[in-house]
């Protein structure tokens, strides 16, 4: 695997900027083994697996900046691509928002690497692959999966004397069970750092039961219900609304977050008192990087706090302009949640749908966060406290603003998508059409 | 699959038009360095013949080898900044062979003979080690051998020789046009990809392509403060299949519509065109909010292709159809029995599509697909019955087709090629229509275009789709703009409902440059031909909301 110790990447790296010429120049190395296994109709489609090691160098005169990369670590290698980074970089035009590099940091030493991860091979993936498709094969079901892992190293180090090493590990599992008669669907999908957390068979159940459970689904009529989402669904609205927290938008206007009458909402209380949302890199269950895009430290942040939006992101540049501290995007989001669990929020239900997914979810109006969307993979009614039958998909055009002060309940948070998220019972949540598709 | 080297371009802040940086691959390069021939002819049919010699040593009955050289060059800029200046190029071979009936691919960027040599013997390994789980042996359609032939796109002006001062002086020139004419921020952008695609195989045939691809495009914001209230409008430019002259703005290509919108065939009038946005972002804070209802929809080609896209294009991939996408685009309504019936109603009578990958200017335009197959025209709807899908080699015994229909494609050396969406355009009516003419004939409508928010499921059923720019229609004439329109239908029940197309003199392609599918995910590029069309009694609903 092409992984660089600590010790080995400050060695390349100082070799690196012994070589420049520039104002400032900023290395990175990032290397690793990625693989995958995909498979459909019960049977493996594609798999593949590659090492590679990038040498990435910005060289920048004044405000102009360039980048060159390349793959191979001797020096003749590395002194050609600072020569072709400072080459670009003088052909490259001023940017007038270009923020000096950054001077040594502290990092945290976050626990984003399993070594089981970066040790599986070939022969784990297709095993999974295997466990995966038996669960279907002997229910009369069709599997179709895709199994991603990653495991390998970044590090970076500049000019002014910045330097930080970081290992991760990253494993992406996703299964859709159909039954033989394409009447039922069912979804599973799960993201670790260590493998070792991953049950392939196991999930693979789950959406077969969901395959199963969903057959002959009944047509109800769209409107407002409310519902349970799974923190898979919970989780595809909830990111959308972490990704839309940044100052400049809405400094400038052009954000759910601007005021009228110019500014941010900042302090503003949007959401149900009960909503808390913070990112913390040293979570044990979602171990995030040590540094941010802009390479801050990462730091454990408050996004929201008791409903009041309590940050946003600022970059180095809009941060300077504003005269405050830059605010990072996270790796993650954490999502509080209570203490109902899935099961008591569908037994204190009297009528309501719960959904396990969404999917071709689309921006509708920014100004709102209105968004567009369908369940999929498992939708059921539930009345009198228990689930009564599987229902047709619906379309919905729902904010997750207005979904966060239409809470009802919510249960412990679970890792989806690279978040952790509580499944949540919302109230009056827009559904406007059916769809037949399964 | 090889990780890539994903260039990430952050801070952009590029709002609705959120660029897909992470698109961007391949290794940062001066634009001196895209002018670079590259490899000759020669040397690159050496090296395909040792992959071709190697896999079959090894046992290959089938083997073909794709050296590719992909060059982007993508602009980005903000009001009076220059954002990025990306120029990327990507070099390598992909070699993907069959043994025992079995699939196998591998890739390397090491382009040397050894090297190749190497890759086709692992692609071979490959192929044996997943022959054991092999369920379905692999049936490839023939091809005859196109031995030694080369294809360009036929341009008059190549993009990469345009000085890079000159493209982001037209960026600059089309920011201070929209911010002269009222907007207040405004993002502008120049995507140009340039696939130098050398492909040969066992068949005998050594292919050398040169395709060039343009996508100028911007996002002109006004912001009314006082009121706390944004609008956007986007250009109405395609990409297309088309060099630099795409920018050269020639009247000739122009169609002036209705409500004195003005747009581009062939031929594209930029800082014209953001003179126009600036003012209709203005318009769209005080647009009137939709009346939810049903309305006839005349849907004009910058719209409509979308639609066509996501309604026809996908659903009719017979990979989807088959299941194979089933874990993450889906899988498609337009099942096989249907086909087979041979009297499935997709749409009305009125309703006839093609694909194609030959049609001029368009995004998918090519002689040659990535498996070695000439490229033509096929009938998907014929006066709106279900007639085909779109099937490649190893899919064409599947639908009774004696051959591919040619549209397999990988977007990189390192993808693995399979089945994408060709071109799928709608016929122009027969009968003599301007879209004036046909919004006579309508008593409450909406005129819409441009391509705004969409969604669909995961069969292809159940879509919603919003525009740029939206028009009431009451009684024959348009009263004014609209905001807040979303239409929601079934697609079956959509096409059943066009009742007029215009005709030829109104027909224009529309494109999408990065439309995802598989896993890994690749993108690629396809245009969608139409002219204004008129669809009676949609579902529209409001999309305004109080935060």
């Amino acid at each position: 695997m092409a992984m660089l110790s600590k010790e080995e990447a400050k060695q390349i790296i100082d070799k690196v900027l012994s070589y420049a010429k520039a104002d400032e120049t900023e290395v990175s190395i990032s290397g690793g083994r990625t693989g995958n296994i995909r498979y459909a109709r019960n049977t493996v489609n594609t798999s593949g697996e590659s090492n590679t090691i990038t040498v990435a160098v910005n060289s920048v005169y004044g405000k102009k900046s360039g980048v060159a990369t390349g793959n191979e670590l001797d020096e003749a290698a590395l002194k050609r691509i600072v020569e072709k980074s400072e080459e670009i970089a003088r052909l490259a035009p001023e940017n007038p928002e270009y923020m000096p590099m950054l001077g040594p940091q502290d990092y945290p030493e976050t626990k984003n690497f399993s070594q089981k991860t970066a040790d599986i091979d070939p022969s784990y993936r297709a095993k999974a692959a295997m466990d995966s498709i038996e669960v279907s094969n002997s229910g009369n079901l069709t599997a179709a999966g895709y199994l991603e892992d990653f495991a390998g190293f970044s590090a970076m180090g500049n000019s002014k004397g910045m330097f930080g090493y970081n290992q991760s590990s990253s494993v992406d599992f996703s299964v859709t069970v159909r039954t033989a008669d394409g009447t039922g669907s069912g979804y599973a999908i799960r993201d670790y750092n260590d493998i070792g957390l991953l049950n392939a068979k196991t999930v693979t159940e789950i959406s077969a039961q969901k395959a199963q459970a969903s057959v002959n689904a009944q047509a109800i009529e769209p409107g407002k219900y409310t519902v349970i989402l799974e923190p898979t669904a919970a989780n595809d609205l909830l990111r959308l609304l972490a990704f839309n927290m940044d100052a400049r938008s809405a400094d400038e206007g052009r954000s759910f977050l601007s005021k009228r009458g110019g500014g941010t909402r900042l302090g503003e209380k949007l959401f149900d008192e009960r909503v808390n949302i913070y990112s913390d890199p040293m979570h044990p269950d979602l171990p995030g990087r040590p540094w941010n895009n802009e390479g801050l430290p990462s730091t454990k942040t408050t996004w929201v706090e008791n409903g009041a939006v309590k940050n946003m992101y600022y970059s180095r540049y809009w941060a300077d302009q504003k005269g405050v501290d830059p605010v990072g995007r996270p790796t993650g989001i954490i999502f509080e949640g209570g203490n109902e669990s899935l099961a008591d929020m569908i037994r204190k239900t009297q009528r309501g749908v719960l959904v396990t997914r969404f999917w071709y979810i689309r921006a509708v109006d920014p100004q709102t966060l209105l968004y567009t969307g369908l369940t999929r993979d498992g939708t059921f009614y539930i009345e009198d406290g228990q689930i009564k039958f599987p229902v047709k998909n619906f379309r919905f055009n729902e904010s997750p603003v207005i979904m966060l002060n239409n809470i009802e309940a919510m249960g412990t948070p679970q890792r989806a998508g690279g978040n952790l998220i509580p499944p949540m019972k919302i109230r009056d949540f827009t559904f406007t059409s059916l769809s037949d598709a399964v | 699959m090889k990780r890539r080297d994903f260039i990430h371009l952050s801070g952009l802040g590029m709002g609705a038009l959120m660029t897909p940086g992470f698109l961007l691959t391949g290794n940062p390069v001066s634009a001196a360095q895209l002018l670079n021939p590259g490899l000759e002819n020669a040397e690159k049919k050496a090296l395909a013949d040792i992959a071709l010699n190697a896999a079959k040593s090894q046992g290959a009955t089938y083997t073909d080898v794709r050296i590719g050289r992909y060059l982007n060059q993508f602009l980005f800029t903000r009001e009076k900044n220059v954002q990025n200046i990306a120029n990327t190029e990507s070099f390598g071979v992909g070699i993907r062979v069959i043994e025992e009936g079995t699939w196998g691919f591998s890739a390397t960027n090491d382009v040397s003979p050894d090297g190749i040599k190497k890759c086709a013997e692992t692609a071979v390994a490959i192929a044996k080690a997943n022959s054991i789980m092999q369920k379905e042996p692999v049936v490839l359609a023939p091809v005859q051998g196109a031995g030694e032939v080369s294809w360009e796109t036929p341009i008059s002006k190549n993009p990469f020789e345009i000085p890079v001062a000159e493209k982001i002086d037209l960026l600059l020139s089309v920011n201070a046009a929209a911010m002269e004419n009222g907007a207040t921020f405004v993002n502008s952008n120049l995507f140009m990809v340039n696939e130098q695609k050398y492909f040969a195989s066992s068949d005998g045939s050594y292919i050398d392509q040169n395709i060039h691809r343009i996508w100028p495009t911007f996002n002109v914001t006004a912001v009314n403060q006082s009121e706390g209230k944004f609008r956007s409008r986007q250009a109405l430019s395609a990409p297309m299949g088309m060099g630099y002259e795409y920018l050269d703005g020639l009247a000739s290509e122009k169609i002036e519509g209705p409500a004195g919108l003005i747009s581009y065939r062939n031929s594209y009038d930029m800082v014209e065109d953001a003179v126009a946005a600036a003012k209709h972002a203005k318009e769209k804070l005080t647009a009137k909010s939709v009346t939810p209802g049903k309305y006839d929809l005349v849907l004009d080609p910058d719209h409509l292709g979308l639609t066509i896209h996501e309604s026809v294009g996908h659903p009719l991939e017979l990979d989807r159809v088959l299941g194979y996408e089933a874990n993450y685009a889906g899988t498609s309504f337009a099942t096989l029995d249907k086909w087979k019936a041979g009297d499935f109603k997709y749409g009305s009578d009125l309703v006839n599509i093609v694909a194609d990958k030959t049609q001029a200017n368009s995004l998918g335009l090519t002689a040659y697909d990535d498996e070695g197959v000439k490229c033509k025209e096929w009938d998907l709807i014929r006066d709106g019955v279900l007639v085909n899908y779109q099937a490649i080699r190893d899919q064409a015994n599947i639908i009774n087709e004696a051959e591919s229909h040619g549209c397999c494609y990988a977007d990189s050396w390192d993808s693995v090629q399979f089945q994408r969406m060709p071109n799928v355009s709608l016929k122009p009516g027969k009968d003599k229509l301007s879209v004036q003419e046909m919004i006579k004939g309508v008593d409450k409508g909406i005129y819409i275009v441009g391509r705004g928010s969409y969604s669909i499921d995961q069969q292809r059923y159940n879509f919603q789709f919003g525009g740029q720019l939206f028009y009431e229609i009451k009684d024959g004439e348009i009263v004014g703009m609209l905001e807040d329109v979303a239409y929601q239908s079934n697609t079956q029940e959509f096409w059943n409902s066009c009742v007029q197309i215009c005709d030829k003199d109104d027909y224009k392609l529309f494109g999408t440059f990065f439309d995802g599918k598989g896993q890994p995910s690749q993108v690629s590029a396809v245009s969608h031909g139409s002219s204004t069309t008129r669809f009676n009694g949609v579902n529209v609903i409001n999309t305004g909301r109080q935060i």
